[in-house]
């Protein structure tokens, strides 16, 4: 079992939580992430590392409760456990192993959309810990949905915010603030991280493509086991086939094959729908999803 | 009684069991397996252990069971085997011990599996356990997966007196007896957990969420946390695909995910949160035993089944047992069929699969006759669903992260036979992550083969 030691709702239905876990926190690395079940009866769930403290052996995770299972997960509290954290799963992120001198001439942007912004936190804050300054691009829907901001602030070297109805910082989608920082203000990168939504991470490619900024994006597909058994991650990146899990989360962004992946994050939508709505329902659910059988 | 025959097996009827996760097999009474051990001659110089790759003492066991006496057969039976009740159902019998039977000869062998089965089941029932070490000694071992490899190694060096733990990646011990052999051939509970109870009551420990490769290094384990030993049964790997058009469109699994959702997950039960798909027309690519299981599973999830695969049915790979439990169940085999493509609707949804009629040729490097494709035989199967089961490829965690650990050129881990021995001193490794995808028992077989390796090489340190 692995014991919740705080919690924090750090937006409207986005929920940070420090878990004891002595094996992740003294193994893990920024881009890597953990599978976790809350009990016996849970789904195994794939979440990015966004902290991790190697002293007292806890690591940080960062969710949106969007299905019947982190709706769930959102009502556990400081004492309560998961029955299972298993990681660190998949591969670091490339810049842990670059030679620190190349990474400090480096000039490095990263772009977080929504939740994306976890994964980027501990990415920058270990950067900045080896004394790189990386900028970085917070974007989120609006100003309530804005996360980890101050935490933010204290380790990138620029920190803009963007929300896509003006009501915080820039106003507009993050490609628009990477398109002025090039185009307007200057600015120049060697490469681009970026972590978001499937659909903003296609976007961004897109324009550092034009741009010709090296991008790199992490991955969260479908998956069951994390450990490379299932394939259920395979993405499409240059012409192969890869496993999310194994062989990423970070892929060339520019290679990647969004349109397939985002198709393939569809593929229990249908069944996920229905479990929320028997999560919602609970003892009033009837078979009002018209599937699932209810007690009619 | 003919003596040329086995006893009779109850058995689910086949049109009842498509729609049920019970067992199909219901295995002997203790009336029954009396009736089937009288069969026996017991043989001076018997054939059948010779075909047991855990050279169980099969007479032996026979023997108590035609006086009654279970508990002493069991207790036969579990100085060689950590997992008889698994045996007694998964097991290749045709091929191994009953396949050497005298019996078998003139009329049909003696039923060793299903004699085994019933002795397993009936010391389960009656809570009777394997008899652990007089002697602890005080040394710790790691052994690495807790499927068939890795628990009968660490069962039979917990009898040997050895301080075990197994590290299981997964969040529940039995590796592909748990998340790839279904219930209805082996019930989880029943079966799978008291066997590895039975283990655990031999004083070896289970950690799972453990992914060594990743959460710990086997170096760690050994500098680190005092392990002296580790036997490293990891089991398969990473499912292979064709790498034909189409094979990303949603609908199309490996054998693995499916299974692993119905079984570890549980998503055949209504209330299970892991979501599955259940086709209406499910098309499964391959022929082995794990083929027939996704096969049967799709089956009982409400799908018209068909098995594709592109030599004929004397070729199947799997178990004649199994072949046979599938047709009478309904399953469809399209045989001499290959797949070149899978066709998806514009949402990206499998809708067919573009096949090729195949014939077959001169026999290739496997001895089997080489499946040709005949030309301009393309046409559609219907189908919303695509299970392909073609093996699985070594997994590389832990092989990547562990200095001095050799693999040949097919990326397994080399270690000889005897025992278990790899290139790294103190490291031991055996089953699928040594020989590629191969059965339970030879799993058990490289277990037991690398606890007596360990064995070997901690009784020579001390001195």
């Amino acid at each position: 079992m692995f014991q919740i030691l705080e919690t924090r709702e750090l937006a409207d239905n986005i929920y940070l939580m420090v878990v004891e876990a002595k094996r992740v926190a003294k193994s893990c690395a920024p881009g890597q992430f953990v599978i976790v079940r809350m009990d016996q009866e849970g789904e195994r769930i794939p979440l990015t590392i966004c902290d991790y403290d190697r002293v007292s052996g806890s690591v940080t995770i960062v969710f949106q409760g969007v299905g019947a299972e982190t709706k769930r997960m959102a009502a556990m509290k400081v004492g309560d456990a998961f029955h299972d954290f298993v990681g660190p799963l998949g591969c670091a992120s490339e810049l842990v192993s670059e030679d620190k001198e190349t990474l400090k001439k480096k000039k490095i942007l990263f772009v977080a959309g929504g939740v994306g912004t976890a994964p980027v936190y501990p990415q920058v804050k270990w950067l900045h810990e080896n004394g790189v300054q990386a900028d970085v691009i917070v974007g989120a829907k609006t100003k309530d949905m804005l996360i980890l901001e101050e935490e933010m602030k204290k380790v990138a070297g620029n920190l803009y915010v963007t929300t896509d109805d003006g009501s915080y910082g820039r106003s507009g989608m993050v490609t628009q603030t990477i398109q002025d920082l090039v185009e307007k203000e200057g600015k120049q990168y060697d490469v681009c991280i970026a972590i978001g939504p499937m659909i903003m991470m296609k976007f961004v490619c897109r324009l550092t493509e034009q741009l010709h900024i090296p991008t790199v994006v992490s991955l969260n597909p479908i998956m069951v086991d994390g450990t490379g058994m299932c394939g259920a991650c395979r993405v499409t990146v240059g012409g192969e086939v890869k496993f999310a899990c194994v062989d990423g989360p970070e892929f060339d962004g520019h290679k990647v094959d969004f349109d397939q992946a985002m198709k393939r994050q569809q593929m229990y939508k249908t069944e996920e729908g229905r479990e929320l709505l028997r999560f919602q329902e609970g003892s009033t659910h009837h078979g009002g999803c018209g599937n699932c059988g209810g007690d009619k | 009684m003919d003596a040329l025959k086995k006893v009779p097996v109850r058995e689910q009827e086949p049109a009842v069991r498509a729609c049920n996760f019970e067992e199909v097999c219901l295995g002997y009474n203790k009336e029954e397996a009396m009736e089937e051990a009288k069969r026996c001659i017991n043989c001076k110089n018997a054939q059948c252990i010779k075909g047991c790759p855990v050279a169980i003492n099969i007479p032996a066991f026979i023997e108590q069971i035609k006086e009654g006496n279970i508990e002493e057969a069991y207790q036969i039976i579990s100085q060689d085997s950590s997992l008889p009740a698994v045996c007694g159902r998964v097991c290749p019998q045709e091929s191994q011990c009953e396949g050497k039977c005298i019996r078998g000869i003139k009329g049909e062998p003696i039923s060793i599996g299903k004699l085994e089965r019933f002795v397993a089941d009936w010391a389960g029932e009656n809570n009777i356990k394997p008899e652990g070490a007089k002697e602890k000694k005080n040394k710790k071992v790691a052994v690495i997966g807790s499927g068939p490899a890795g628990l009968t190694c660490a069962g039979d060096l917990a009898k040997m007196g050895y301080d075990v733990t197994i590290f299981e990646a997964l969040h529940e011990a039995g590796g592909v007896l748990v998340y790839g052999i279904p219930e209805f051939r082996l019930p989880k509970e029943k079966v799978v957990q008291k066997e590895i109870d039975n283990v655990k009551s031999l004083g070896v420990k289970i950690e799972t969420d453990v992914v060594v490769g990743k959460s710990v290094t086997i170096d760690e384990l050994m500098e680190e946390e005092g392990f002296e030993a580790v036997f490293i049964g990891s089991g398969a790997g990473l499912p292979k695909f064709m790498g034909i058009p189409g094979e990303q469109a949603n609908g199309v699994f490996s054998a693995n995910e499916y299974l692993t959702r119905s079984n570890l997950m549980k998503a055949f039960r209504e209330d299970s949160t892991t979501p599955i798909m259940r086709g209406k027309k499910v098309a499964v690519v391959g022929g082995g035993n794990v083929a027939m299981d996704a096969a049967r599973t799709a089956l009982r999830l409400g799908g018209e089944v068909h098995i594709v695969y592109r030599r004929s049915e004397e070729e199947l790979p799997a178990r004649v047992e199994e072949v046979h439990h599938a047709k009478e169940e309904g399953i469809i085999f399209d045989l001499l069929t290959n797949p070149v493509e899978i066709l998806a609707d514009e949402n990206g949804w499998v809708n067919g699969i573009k096949c090729i009629r195949m014939e077959l040729g001169e026999p290739d490097e496997s001895g089997r006759r080489r499946p040709v494709a005949v030309s301009g035989s393309e046409f559609v199967i219907e189908a919303d669903m695509v299970i392909m089961s073609l093996g699985t490829s070594p997994n590389p965690l832990i092989s990547s992260t562990t200095e001095g650990l050799e693999v040949n050129k097919w990326k397994c881990i080399i270690a000889d036979e005897e025992y278990g021995k790899t290139t790294k001193e103190g490291v031991y490794a055996g089953g699928d992550a040594v020989t590629g995808a191969a059965t339970v028992i030879l799993a058990m077989g490289a277990g037991k083969a690398g606890a007596k390796g360990i064995d070997t090489y901690l009784s020579g340190k001390q001195e």
